[in-house]
């Protein structure tokens, strides 16, 4: 049994502690604000935050993660109550197929929370891990800005 | 002077550095020596006529532009994120910071007005345009080795460019321009490199670039306190923002030994199966070196080949005889081994089984750890820099990506991981200096703005 | 976007003109114009309101459509326009999209098609409901049509009678045919249409929400790993089932042929599994192909030539300027490998897929399978992006047959990157020549031809074309791919110039076996034909010594393709540009199929001349779409189209030796990453009510990589002329200029 800490959570999940944190979200806790794009560590698809970090769950072992604290896409907002970032990324419309926005959402929010007002060559090096292949580059960069808005405005 | 910041990987960015505290009771030695410096200043040559943009021959100018890739003129004279040549970058020494200069032909604020004899003597002594010496962040030390004819091709290249106007911050250096005459009357040795006639023609080319243009030694040679490069210690290996290049001579860390076509296959695309990737201050050499004619970078590459000559390989017996025999598969093999449940993130073996091997021992996927310099070098500081940055290759092109693990991991798991490294697959000493590099490595993440 | 409830004037009005009508379509205005007797849109094909609309005996809505979901936002169009003709708020249509059971056939959800097929057939089909409920209540509470109100899903009298929808078909079929022309609303009066409502998709994508058939988690479900060969001639000799199916949570190894798979209970294992599998599968190598050039390859290989204008013997002029151009093997390379999920269960299929084509697919997978259609099911849920024909359809495939050897368990098969890259068919490599004559100024005769694989092998009810059927104990050929005929085309889409010149010849080389598996890429041959023939019209301005916006609006009669050019153009700033040293600005225009969306590009660029790298700072782009049903779709669709084609034109290309895919990570396949994608990306619309939708989705895709070219040789000087225009190149060509 591993005991993982997930969105203010304690979990235990039986599974081997080899295991990628991605599949133990997906397939035992059925999370699915992560996702496998690619479990190489090359597209941020998968991306979590472990102690406020951005981390690719898909290369992380639930091994070194045990007892930390982690949080994913799930963690930062519900639909009724849709965190900043979410809700930017919603008032933007920064989404096409919508599969790498939530490594977008979650990076964002490390992005922001050390710190709060970036400037364009920060957001674009912070977000440059995640790849979006429908092109919604310029709306997540817009949903970012103003995101770092309600930030700045203690609003986040 | 202790040159840092080479043109660095996107992660990377220059933050000024703490002055050293024996920098600090050297300053007491130069303002002594000032005072009779003073008395040796340089003067300004003869006024020249500005010159403006030069056409000049396309095939001097083409010459022009593979010297200074192998100079890494850009590396350092583009500042981040700026445009190219234009300066500005900020290079960070115990003695101060001092700025990248705007090598464009802008006649106000770049080398518009000189001509080619004043970018010679800069090249060759150091001396500004109005005869005040040059800190040898700028590598005339080296510089000083190329002949005429290359210098008066680079400089033929850089006047090619558009001019661009740009003012660059000023200098914030604590020791004043006055005293370098004195630094370099103890250690600055002007003048080009006389031929060896025991090697032959393309071995002294591979001199003539290593030892000048590629100023090599500025990185991979141990530096004094008065940040001069040791003359009796050749290649043997050095620091540079916070990694380690190491010793290319006879103290080769590599486990296995590298040959001229590792070599050459290694500074043009920044890897090889059999040794490993080029990180840190290292990629945009090899960067560079892609757009260079491919013959000098194999005279570079016999140059350095022969002085590792007498380097003992500690090839480890897990080393894997041929790593990249299966070219048709999809090579997906190695699944780190089911350990049980006693296994904990301080588990150097199960971190690294479960965490690395996936792609480490995978074909084609990233290099058998066994054979890789970063754990056989006597810093564990590129071990901890590759760990928690990743490999990243330039944008757009292909090249090897190893996620950054300074999030997934936290620092007792990475010492773990380290000393398991250093112990099982080296099967070297102990590193002394794990933590340590840990720390700075950290600081130097947090340094930048973060992402 | 919620309308006031209370009653509004302007519905009124409508209503009292009930008799009198509204828009009704020219249906000759569509190229594939149907006799004006059929119905419009989808509707010829499933002319029943009730395949499209029903309402519950409660007054819930459902509307059906036999297109999908792509991120295109699909959805939320559809939803907007049943909304309108219903009068009812959008929030109260439940949509289901295709579905064998349950939506109509409406083929591929491709080409652009969805708004002029599945669009048209909604609206006119909810219009046509509308105008029964109005009868039904107009009758029931005796009173003229005139004399009512619709709201809420409600219609009432000026005395306040009321009947609910569901109150008014209680007793009533809507299972008739539709009409050739509807009642619709007018544009002026519109609520929905022509609104950017916000995607009634996005808030569960942003949240966790299961949004994709990624996400479906069935009871009792196992997880699989499908076990390719390192090619696809390659043949399974031996593996070793049984020390496999020991393995941690195993459940099954399946095995037909050289189809292999791995089961297990949780999805690390089966990954595990897959991995050991690979290790210890041998297989039977062919002989290599051989081909390692794609150009070469394509010049040698069987082809038939297609003249699709012009005469059939070649023009002999004296050219003014001729050209060659190239564009390399590319990938869709979605960002989320494929996936499906399949249940064997009483002898009755079901598949969740992400495939753009659910009936075609489950004709597929019947003679793959050699099963009845009707015991099939196929059922779309949402992907990732997929540009075209990607994986989707194998993975279904993959996951049907794994299926049939779990009868009971629901499989989801999860193809891994690699797989996706390494096996999806591509977009073809291609190759053209430009041929023109220019006198006084003006473009008299002009030959183009163009090289290329084919751009559809989508597996249309064919099992051949499914990957696994090739790897079967009793394999499945694939049948010869077809080319796709004018006025869509395939790899002569956009061949013929829409320009007006005197003589235009144009000949399509079908090659019908290139080196690689190849089918639909984001707008087909289009990307490659605009590329070469907007470069080429920059070439013959220059010889002509004009401006290329003023080049192009004299060599054009649509009107519509002239206000698209000159917005883009003034947007820009186009005839204020301030010239710089390294800076450039580049133009391309081009009329998708020729006959639907028109989508003019302006670019600026900055060269590093050093690294030859090309740094796009700004692109403004005009769209003209038709009827815009919702304008931040069709600019959010745009921008991304753009960007994804500056991605293509500036990196991409596959890689391959003459046994396998080298392409097969990111990390061998760059694509675009946030540092180098624009400052900035304007999209502006032109809205056009109330006349034919002409679609959006791919019409970016070649008029942006030749304002990229274009750009590229108004900055240094230098035309290039293959894609990818990567710095090497850029630097090899300065170095020649």
């Amino acid at each position: 049994m591993i005991t993982l800490k997930v969105n203010g959570q304690t979990r235990n999940v039986d599974a081997d502690p080899a295991t990628p944190l991605l599949y133990v979200l997906r397939d035992h806790l059925q999370l699915n604000g992560a996702k496998y794009g690619c479990g190489l560590g090359q597209c941020g698809a998968c991306t979590v935050l472990v102690e406020g970090e951005a981390v690719f769950s898909c290369i992380t072992p639930i091994l070194v993660v045990q007892e930390r604290s982690i949080r994913t896409l799930e963690g930062l907002g519900t639909a009724e109550h849709p965190g900043a970032v979410q809700q930017a990324f919603i008032d933007e419309q920064a989404a096409q197929c919508g599969y790498c926005i939530p490594g977008m959402i979650v990076r964002t929010q490390a992005l922001l929370e050390k710190n709060p007002a970036p400037t364009d060559e920060e957001i674009r090096k912070a977000l440059n891990a995640s790849l979006c292949r429908c092109g919604t580059h310029m709306r997540i960069l817009r949903a970012v800005r103003r995101a770092a808005q309600s930030f700045k405005a203690g609003k986040a | 002077m202790r040159r840092t910041s080479v043109e660095k990987p996107p992660n990377l960015s220059a933050g000024p550095k703490i002055v050293a505290r024996r920098a600090l009771a050297l300053v007491g030695a130069m303002l002594f020596a000032l005072a009779g410096a003073c008395l040796i200043g340089q003067q300004a040559l003869q006024a020249q006529t500005p010159s403006t943009r030069t056409v000049s021959d396309p095939a001097v100018v083409a010459k022009g532009a593979a010297l200074a890739a192998i100079g890494n003129c850009a590396s350092c004279h583009t500042a981040e994120g700026g445009k190219t040549l234009v300066g500005g970058r900020a290079l960070d020494t115990p003695f101060g910071t001092v700025y990248s200069t705007n090598l464009t032909p802008d006649p106000d604020t770049g080398i518009g007005r000189w001509s080619a004899r004043e970018f010679r003597r800069a090249m060759h002594q150091g001396i500004g345009r109005d005869g005040r010496e040059l800190y040898p962040a700028f590598p005339y030390d080296h510089y000083t080795r190329v002949i005429e004819e290359d210098a008066d091709a680079i400089f033929a290249y850089l006047m090619s460019h558009d001019p661009v106007r740009a003012k660059i911050p000023e200098n914030r250096m604590i020791v004043p321009r006055p005293a370098v005459t004195f630094w370099k009357s103890l250690y600055f040795k002007p003048g080009p490199l006389p031929p060896d006639a025991t090697h032959d023609a393309q071995w002294n080319r591979g001199r003539y670039l290593v030892e000048g243009l590629g100023h090599c030694g500025a990185c991979h040679k141990p530096r004094n306190a008065l940040g001069a490069e040791d003359p009796q210690r050749a290649l043997a290996g050095g620091r540079i923002e916070g990694w380690s290049a190491p010793a290319l001579n006879a103290q080769s860390p590599a486990p296995r030994a590298w040959t001229v076509e590792n070599l050459t296959t290694y500074l043009r695309t920044g890897f090889d199966m059999q040794h490993g990737v080029a990180a840190g201050a290292m990629a945009p050499v090899t960067q560079n070196l892609a757009t260079v004619p491919e013959a000098d970078v194999r005279a570079i590459a016999v140059y350095i080949a022969s002085q590792m000559r007498g380097a003992r390989p500690a090839e480890s017996p897990t080393a894997s005889s041929n790593p990249a025999s299966e070219t048709a598969q999809v090579a997906e093999d190695a699944v780190p081994d089911s350990f049980g449940a006693a296994a904990t993130g301080t588990d150097g073996s199960a971190v690294y089984k479960s965490a690395c091997a996936g792609c480490h021992e995978r074909a084609q996927r990233g290099i058998p750890l066994s054979l890789s310099t970063t754990i056989t070098d006597a810093t564990s500081a590129n071990l901890v820099r590759i760990t928690f940055e990743g490999v990243t290759p330039r944008e757009g092109q292909a090249g090897g990506i190893m996620p950054a693990f300074g999030g997934a991991l936290t620092d007792r798991q990475m010492t773990a991981l380290a000393e398991y490294l250093r112990k099982e697959i080296a099967h070297a000493p102990p590193w002394s200096d794990i933590e340590r590099e840990i720390a700075k490595a950290r600081d130097e993440q947090k340094g930048k703005k973060p992402s | 976007m919620t309308p006031s409830s209370k009653f509004q004037p302007s519905r009124r009005r409508f209503l009292a003109e009930s008799g009198a009508l509204v828009v009704s379509f020219a249906l000759a205005r569509y190229a594939d114009a149907q006799p004006a007797a059929s119905a419009p849109g989808s509707l010829a094909k499933a002319p029943n309101l009730d395949s499209w609309i029903r309402v519950d005996a409660d007054g819930a809505i459902t509307v059906f459509t036999g297109k999908v979901e792509l991120g295109q936002g699909l959805k939320t169009a559809i939803t907007q326009i049943a909304a309108e003709e219903l009068f009812v708020e959008p929030k109260s249509i439940r949509l289901v999209t295709a579905d064998t059971a349950r939506t109509p056939d409406e083929g591929q959800t491709a080409g652009s098609n969805s708004m002029k097929d599945s669009g048209t057939a909604v609206m006119n089909a909810a219009a046509q409901v509308r105008e029964m409920l109005v009868g039904l209540a107009a009758t029931r509470f005796g009173v003229e049509r005139n004399a009512l109100l619709l709201q809420d899903g409600a219609i009432r009298t000026r005395d306040g009678r009321t009947a609910t929808y569901g109150e008014l078909v209680a007793n009533q079929s809507l299972h008739v045919a539709a009409q050739a022309q509807s009642s619709l609303v007018e544009a002026k009066a519109r609520r929905y249409i022509g609104k950017s409502m916000p995607r009634v998709d996005i808030p569960a994508k942003v949240v966790g929400g299961a949004a994709y058939v990624h996400d479906l988690r069935l009871p009792n479900m196992v997880h699989a790993r499908v076990v390719r060969p390192p090619n696809r001639s390659a043949r399974l000799t031996m593996i070793d089932a049984q020390t496999i199916e020991k393995m941690p949570g195993m459940v099954k190894v399946v095995r037909n042929g050289s189809f292999l798979a791995v089961v297990a209970e949780r999805e690390f294992q089966a990954i595990g599994a897959m991995r050991a599998a690979n290790r210890a599968a041998k297989w039977d190598m062919p002989q290599a192909r051989g081909a390692t050039d794609a150009y070469a390859a394509l010049a040698a290989a069987p082809h038939e030539d297609f003249v699709i204008q012009g005469d059939k013997s070649p023009i002999t002029k004296a050219w003014t300027r001729q050209a060659t151009f190239r564009r390399p093997y590319q990938m869709h390379a979605s960002i989320g490998p494929s996936c499906a999920v399949a249940l064997y269960e009483g002898e009755k299929l079901t598949v969740w897929t992400h495939s753009q084509g659910v009936y075609p697919l489950r004709g597929s997978i019947a003679e793959m399978l050699k099963m009845p259609l009707e015991r099939i099911r196929c059922v779309h849920m949402e992907g990732s992006g997929c540009y075209g024909h990607n994986g989707a359809d194998d993975a279904a495939a993959d996951a049907a047959l794994i299926a049939l050897a779990l009868p009971g368990r629901p499989v989801r098969v999860q193809w891994m990157r690699e797989q996706e890259h390494a096996w999806e068919p591509y977009g073809s490599a291609m190759t053209t020549t430009v041929q023109a004559v220019l006198q006084s100024g003006s473009i008299t005769d002009w030959q183009f031809e163009v090289t290329s694989g084919p751009h559809s092998t989508r597996p249309e009810r064919k099992g051949g074309y499914l990957a696994a059927a090739w790897l079967l104990q009793e394999p499945m050929a694939p049948p010869p791919p077809q080319p796709i005929p004018q006025p869509d085309g395939g790899g002569d889409r956009n061949s013929i110039p829409l320009y007006s010149i005197p003589n235009v010849r144009v000949v399509h080389r079908f090659v019908r076996d290139p080196t690689l598996r190849v089918s639909a890429l984001r707008s087909l041959g289009a990307y490659m034909n605009v590329f070469s023939i907007e470069s080429f019209m920059d070439e013959l301005a220059a010889a002509a010594n004009a401006d290329p916006v003023a080049f192009r609006l004299r060599h054009l009669a649509d009107t519509r393709a002239q206000d698209a050019i000159k917005l883009a153009a003034e947007r820009f700033g186009w005839s204020d540009f301030k010239r710089r040293p390294g800076k450039g600005r580049g133009f391309a225009f081009a009329r998708y199929k020729n006959h639907a969306a028109y989508a003019a590009i302006a670019m600026e660029v900055d060269v590093d001349r050093d690294g030859g790298r090309i740094d796009v700072t700004r692109v403004v782009a005009a769209i003209d779409s038709g009827d815009a049903v919702n304008p931040d779709g069709i600019r959010n669709q745009t921008e991304g189209g753009i960007v994804q084609s500056l991605s293509w034109t500036l990196y991409e290309a596959v890689r391959f030796d003459d046994k396998t895919i080298e392409s097969r990570d990111w990390a061998s396949y760059p694509i675009m990453r946030f540092a180098s994608v624009p400052r900035s990306v304007e999209v502006h619309v032109i809205e056009r009510p109330g006349t034919p939708f002409l679609g959006t989705g791919e019409a970016a895709q070649g008029p942006t990589s030749a304002a990229l070219a274009n750009a590229l040789a108004d900055a240094t000087g230098v035309r290039i002329r293959e894609i990818p225009l990567t710095p090497e190149r850029v630097r090899a060509a300065l170095s020649q200029a």
